[in-house]
């Protein structure tokens, strides 16, 4: 399963380019966290306010073996930005998957 | 006097402004709230109709304008109990049918409680808050919108001599003190200053302040009480002062903080407000933007004053209402010009010193009647009901606690008329029979 970290706005391209790459489905979800990036301050009237978590988008596939290799750095590269806080896509390994429509396990049921 | 239809459907139409601030208000404070606080400070502020707006009729009007009492302290309390007496046809001033005037009265009574409701978010006792707003209304409003409002015998209107149009002295001192001292004993909310949150919704305070904005031309021209030149003097200085008041409070963010805010745009529109309140029929439209300018400046500083002296007044009624009032209040003094409707003449207009003596007068009287006041009211529903919620239920979020209810439905879960998979959301009291036979 690659699992990504990524700026909100590049996920229509993320999603575009996993549509290319021959990607049948995702999960996405909005989360919030910092790495080296921090969050930052705002002001209101006056008064400073530190927002430590900062909106990021949360992308799972779940793929095979050699498709997992190729949604990792088409991932990473379409989420670049070469800015600080672009985020993290990993890859984990998966037990198994059941499709709950029709019961296939394994690679049948992606 | 024949009733005059024009002045009749315009005051019937400013009552219904005025009306408009009490939602308008609700989102300006609930914006601000944390999105676990929403409710409770909107139901804070819409909860004045349901003490204020009854007590007014029982007898608030009568405390505030009927004949001289005590000293001219409150009026009569039995004139005119349940405004019985108000119900004849032939009851009218100028054209316009008293019971008119006791409606238009009414809101501004609802909402002055209303505004001290911003300084006391997330932490008060929703039923201690109703109470207060009842002992308050009856012990500090009512008495001094006699003073004020009352142009035969109130003492500040007609005795000393001093403007307040539409209620710098009587509505936003008065409010903005009690909101000080309520605030000071109320104790700060936990984690004040460092760790409390920001504004959740800005989009619903600019909502709210351009309602406030609206009702104001209701609050303000409609003080005139007729429809006529002092309606319109009023209602053209109520638009360009609190246009110079947002650039004075923007002006002061951009340079101060480096960047203009939507909060800053928004309280500037209500501090200029403020601010032109007592002076909207006293001064020029020169004198008026000069009012909203020094308003909009002063109240962007004033906010500040909180974390200087320690008291956390959470959406900044002191800041605001306090100092745009005194702002608007003093500065008639200075700026007043006698060939307006209210025809006092300030300092730059030749005037002399003599009214801006009369302004303070008015002012420091309301402070201080009302600030030991409303300790006093303060510290006996303490004493008897207490004041706070549980610090736990403060931090769970005080929708929750005193309510019941959340603003948001965030899970998507929530809300069901059964129990989910997830066993969110399953009610655990009666359901009704339509929507449990649907399972």
């Amino acid at each position: 399963m690659v699992t990504a970290i990524v700026k909100p706005f590049v996920l229509d391209d993320v999603k575009a380019t996993l549509e290319q790459l021959g990607v049948l489905g995702m999960t996405v979800s909005e989360v919030q966290g910092y790495g080296r990036q921090k969050g930052h301050t705002e002001v209101y009237r006056g008064a400073e306010y530190a927002v430590d978590f900062v909106p990021k988008v949360r992308v799972e596939v779940v793929a095979d073996d050699p498709t997992a290799e190729k949604v990792l750095d088409a991932i990473a590269e379409t989420a670049r930005t070469g800015k600080i806080g672009d985020g993290k896509v990993w890859v984990t390994p998966v037990e198994t998957v059941v499709r709950v429509r029709t019961g296939e396990r394994g690679v049948d049921a992606l | 006097m024949e009733l005059d239809s024009g002045t009749i459907a315009w005051m019937l139409t400013s009552s219904a402004l005025v009306l408009l601030m009490v939602p308008g208000l609700a989102l300006f404070y609930g914006g601000q709230a944390h999105s676990k606080s929403v409710l409770n400070m909107m139901m804070m502020v819409f909860s004045t109709f349901a003490t204020v707006g009854v007590l007014w009729v029982i007898v608030g009007y009568s405390l505030a304008f009927g004949d001289n009492t005590v000293g001219g302290w409150f009026g009569n309390p039995a004139q005119y109990f349940m405004l019985s007496s108000l119900l004849a046809e032939t009851v009218q001033t100028d054209g316009l049918p008293d019971v008119a005037f006791a409606a238009f009265q009414a809101m501004f009574a609802i909402l002055t409680v209303g505004l001290i409701a911003g300084a006391v978010a997330n932490r008060m006792r929703f039923t201690s808050w109703m109470v207060f707003s009842l002992l308050w209304a009856l012990l500090v409003y009512f008495p001094i919108a006699h003073w004020v409002f009352d142009l035969d015998a109130g003492w500040i209107a007609s005795g000393i001599g001093a403007v307040d149009f539409a209620g710098g002295t009587a509505v936003h001192i008065n409010a903005g003190m009690a909101a000080l001292v309520l605030a000071l004993l109320l104790g700060k909310r936990k984690g004040w200053p460092n760790d409390t949150s920001r504004p959740h919704n800005l989009t619903m305070v600019m909502l709210g302040a351009g309602m406030l904005w609206f009702g104001w031309f209701g609050f303000n021209a409609g003080s005139a009480a007729v429809a006529g030149y002092a309606a319109s003097y009023a209602f053209l200085n109520t638009v360009v002062a609190t246009c110079t008041a947002i650039c004075g409070w923007l002006i002061i963010e951009q340079v101060r903080d480096g960047k203009p805010t939507s909060l800053g745009a928004a309280s500037g529109i209500v501090a200029g407000l403020v601010a032109i309140t007592p002076a909207c029929a006293a001064v020029t439209p020169l004198g008026a933007m000069a009012i909203g300018f020094i308003s909009g400046l002063a109240c962007a500083f004033g906010v500040g004053l909180k974390y200087r002296f320690g008291f956390d007044d959470a959406f900044d009624v002191v800041g605001v209402h306090l100092v745009g009032g005194l702002v608007g209040t003093l500065l008639i003094g200075f700026f007043a010009w006698d060939g307006s409707p209210a025809g006092a003449g300030g300092v730059f207009y030749g005037g002399g010193w003599g009214q801006l003596g009369v302004q303070a007068l008015a002012a420091v009287a309301v402070m201080a009647y009302c600030g030991i006041l409303t300790a006093v009211i303060a510290l006996v529903v303490k004493a008897t009901m207490g004041l706070r919620i549980e610090t736990e239920a403060e931090a769970v979020g005080i929708d929750e606690s005193e309510h019941a209810e959340s603003g948001y439905d965030y899970s998507g879960f929530a809300g069901r008329t059964s129990s989910s998979s997830l066993g969110v959301g399953a009610p655990t009291g009666q359901v009704p029979a339509a929507s449990s036979a649907e399972r």
